[in-house]
């Protein structure tokens, strides 16, 4: 394998972008956002692959403007996923990995906005017999909270204190739309929303876009002093039925783990848009009470659709690049329920 | 790291219709995933990782429903990719599964892409009224008519040239069993009495709007040594450029011409003609066959193009056959469109491709493209080991 690290990172998030349908307006300051960071100009990126759903922009081929924000004449190396920031990172690294290129760029973009999110992602569930009851989002992540609750996995109280953690951490964050912590007693008088769920244990409804860059070898160390190299990264999928699994459990974020080596990680960032499942993704990646878990504030705090997960694996890059960790992991999921996930983890080497 | 072999060792399809209210799309996915798998001499059980193509969600009406097939599929307890890259899709998720290989991540690799278009309705899908945008309400054909005319002002071509290139893909079709359509007795002369739909663009120069599917097994070097007849890879390119560029030329696009040269370059080609044996081209409407000849270089830029199909020579028999199973003009799964052409042309390098292989083919091009002629993947495969 070759080595390749994470050398650049831009982000925007907001609770209403108020531009064109799909936020593609905001690609193109973060392009140049990462050109000031590794001072490359567009030739000097050799693949470009971004993620993006044209469910959630309201149209077919949502991607094909973005791809004229990156300026593309001449034409590039380009691709696309229907799939979160991080698999398209994913699919810039295998290319990376052939040896066909030595850098990339990748991005993506939602704006959740635009329509009601929690009945568009019911249009992601099996179409024949799920989708024509509508269950929301909200209302499926509710169901998976009560089973822990109900079974004694945990308790409302571990919740509202990942909640607590994650809103304190964020009043750091620039981009967080939702922050402020309170205290654990103060959450749990607040009002349910979806049985067992309070509002602050869903992430909020959040626009935005994010680009990370990634370069092999010494167009790496070229770039940046202390690059996050990708020591593990690893994804998989579960059977989406509701009925049949385990919901307090997430295999493939298990087996994602397993396979990109969580130990030794000192900084993990969870895509968990509920309170609850962070507590799932802690045990399925094995992160002991020393890793510090979303030091951004997560996804609690902001969770633009499609380039959340690839913004938690920007956030615990930076915490290498500022020599603050040696080790750190990002995580992505998508699907409801934790259904399938994916594991960066990434190490500093001076 | 320098990138590893790869070889195609299983295809798979589906019988394309205009409906196949038979199977759901878990089904018509598992037609193809099952014969490419029986091909290849495997189960899901040796699948290391499956990617998933398909054009835009609104055709089926499903959100990224690679979620919801991914037991059916087997990806559960897998790697699952989806895939999304306007028409050329088939192409790119095929480039994708393969770099997995080529990567040195996985060994064996299950891709598929598909298209239920009788599920939803494209002209709509392809419509929706979106704010601040142009709206194009042109569907596909009316979109590219302009290119074609364009074209034919260029070049010089007589008028008839498209219905020689929707006669020979019909009567190709006749020997490919898949085919959605399988209509005897297309001849040149039936084709220009067919209805001009968008001028200078016939009924009977359109492609079909298809049910479809397509499996490929793409493996590393070990495990293609049991194959007896695997289909290597020699090389694999994606390209886009601008959709709104004024500077654009849609007719020959500088995408095309690129991948092209990147291509030949990869698989160390200098005459392709001479030495590219059959080729699968995406020809949604009948005159993209020229079009792309000339593009690919298979022929000068100044007409080569129409003189090369008006000669017979991109017939079955001819200089260089195109399109032997009768191409996207006789089965249009629009997301595995693509994938079919990789496919085909995997075939006749494995001399696998039935009543239309062609004698002793051993290099043969792949081509797939997309939006408005601005999204390009191809590959090229061969009987024999790549040797750079």
């Amino acid at each position: 394998m070759r080595d390749v690290a994470v050398v650049g990172f831009a982000q925007r998030q907001m609770e209403e972008f108020d531009g064109s349908p799909t936020c593609v307006e905001l690609l193109v300051p973060l392009f140049e956002e990462c050109y000031e960071q590794t001072g490359w100009t567009r030739t000097d990126v050799g693949f470009w692959c971004s993620g993006s759903s044209d469910y959630l922009a309201g149209r077919s081929f949502s991607f094909v403007q973005a791809v004229d924000a990156i300026g593309v004449i001449p034409p590039v190396n380009e691709s696309h996923v229907e799939m979160d920031l991080a698999w398209a990172m994913y699919e810039a690294w295998l290319k990376i990995q052939t040896g066909e290129v030595d850098t990339a760029v990748v991005y993506a973009f939602g704006k959740s906005s635009a329509g009601v999110l929690r009945r568009t992602l019911a249009l992601q569930l099996e179409p024949y017999t799920m989708t024509p009851l509508w269950p929301d989002t909200v209302s499926l992540a509710g169901l998976q909270a009560r089973v822990g609750l109900d079974t004694g996995q945990w308790d409302e109280r571990a919740m509202a204190e990942v909640v607590n953690r994650s809103l304190t951490d964020a009043e750091k964050n620039e981009y967080a739309v939702r922050k402020g912590g309170s205290s654990v007693e103060e959450l749990l008088a607040r009002p349910r929303y979806a049985d067992p769920l309070r509002k602050h244990d869903c992430a909020p409804v959040t626009d935005g876009a994010a680009a990370l860059v990634l370069a092999a070898g010494d167009r790496a160390r070229e770039v940046c002093d202390r690059p996050a190299w990708i020591t593990g990264l690893a994804h998989s999928v579960d059977a989406m039925s509701m009925g049949t699994r385990d919901l307090t459990r997430s295999p493939s974020a298990e087996r994602a783990g397993t396979a990109a080596g969580t130990a030794g990680v000192e900084v993990a960032e969870l895509h968990a848009p509920f309170s609850h499942q962070e507590l799932i993704l802690r045990r399925e990646l094995a992160l002991g009470d020393d890793v510090a878990v979303n030091p951004s504030g997560g996804a609690l705090a902001g969770n633009p659709m499609f380039s959340a997960g690839g913004i938690r694996i920007g956030e615990a890059a930076r915490r290498i690049w500022t020599g603050d960790a040696t080790r750190t992991l990002g995580h992505a999921t998508s699907g409801p329920a934790l259904q399938q996930n994916l594991v960066c983890v990434m190490e500093g080497r001076s | 790291m320098a990138k590893q072999p790869a070889a195609v060792v299983g295809i798979g399809q589906t019988h394309h219709r205009a409906k196949r209210e038979d199977v759901s799309m878990a089904g018509l996915c598992r037609e193809a995933i099952d014969r490419a798998l029986a091909d290849a001499g495997m189960t899901l059980d040796d699948v290391d990782a499956i990617v998933v193509g398909k054009a835009p969600d609104l055709f089926e009406g499903v959100m990224m429903p690679e979620l919801f097939l991914a037991e059916s599929l087997g990806a559960a307890g897998k790697p699952l990719l989806r895939v999304h890259t306007a028409g050329s899709v088939g192409g790119s998720t095929a480039i994708v599964a393969a770099s997995l290989v080529q990567a040195g991540v996985h060994k064996r690799v299950l891709t598929v892409a598909y298209e239920k278009q009788s599920e939803s309705n494209a002209m709509w899908a392809l419509s929706v009224p979106v704010p601040f945008n142009m709206p194009v309400h042109a569907g596909a054909g009316g979109y590219f008519a302009p290119h074609v005319r364009s074209y034919i002002r260029r070049s010089g071509a007589p008028t008839h040239i498209g219905a020689i290139v929707a006669a020979k893909d019909r009567t190709n079709a006749l020997r490919n069993p898949y085919a959605h359509l399988h209509n005897e007795g297309t001849t040149v002369e039936s084709v220009m009495a067919s209805q001009m739909l968008w001028d200078p663009i016939r009924y009977d120069e359109t492609c079909p709007s298809s049910d479809g599917a397509c499996a490929l097994v793409i493996v590393d070097e070990d495990t293609a040594k049991a194959s007896p007849n695997p289909a290597w890879i020699h090389g694999t390119v994606m390209r886009s450029e601008a959709t709104s560029a004024a500077e654009r030329d849609q007719v020959n696009p500088q995408a095309s011409r690129d991948a092209a040269a990147a291509l030949w370059k990869q698989a160390g080609i200098t005459s392709p003609i001479d030495e590219i044996d059959a080729a699968e081209i995406y020809v949604p409407f009948s005159w993209f066959e020229p079009m792309w000849l000339e593009s690919l270089g298979f022929a000068d830029a100044n007409g080569g193009g129409w003189r090369l199909t008006e000669s017979g020579g991109t017939a079955m028999d001819g200089r260089i056959p195109v399109n032997c199973s009768g191409g996207v003009l006789s089965s249009n799964p629009i997301g595995a469109s693509g994938m079919l052409r990789f496919g085909e042309a995997a075939l006749q390098v494995r001399g696998a491709a039935g009543e239309h292989q062609v004698d002793g083919a051993r290099k043969a091009l792949g081509h797939a493209y997309g939006g408005g002629s601005q999204f390009f993947a191809m590959w090229v495969v061969g009987a024999a080991r790549p040797t750079n």
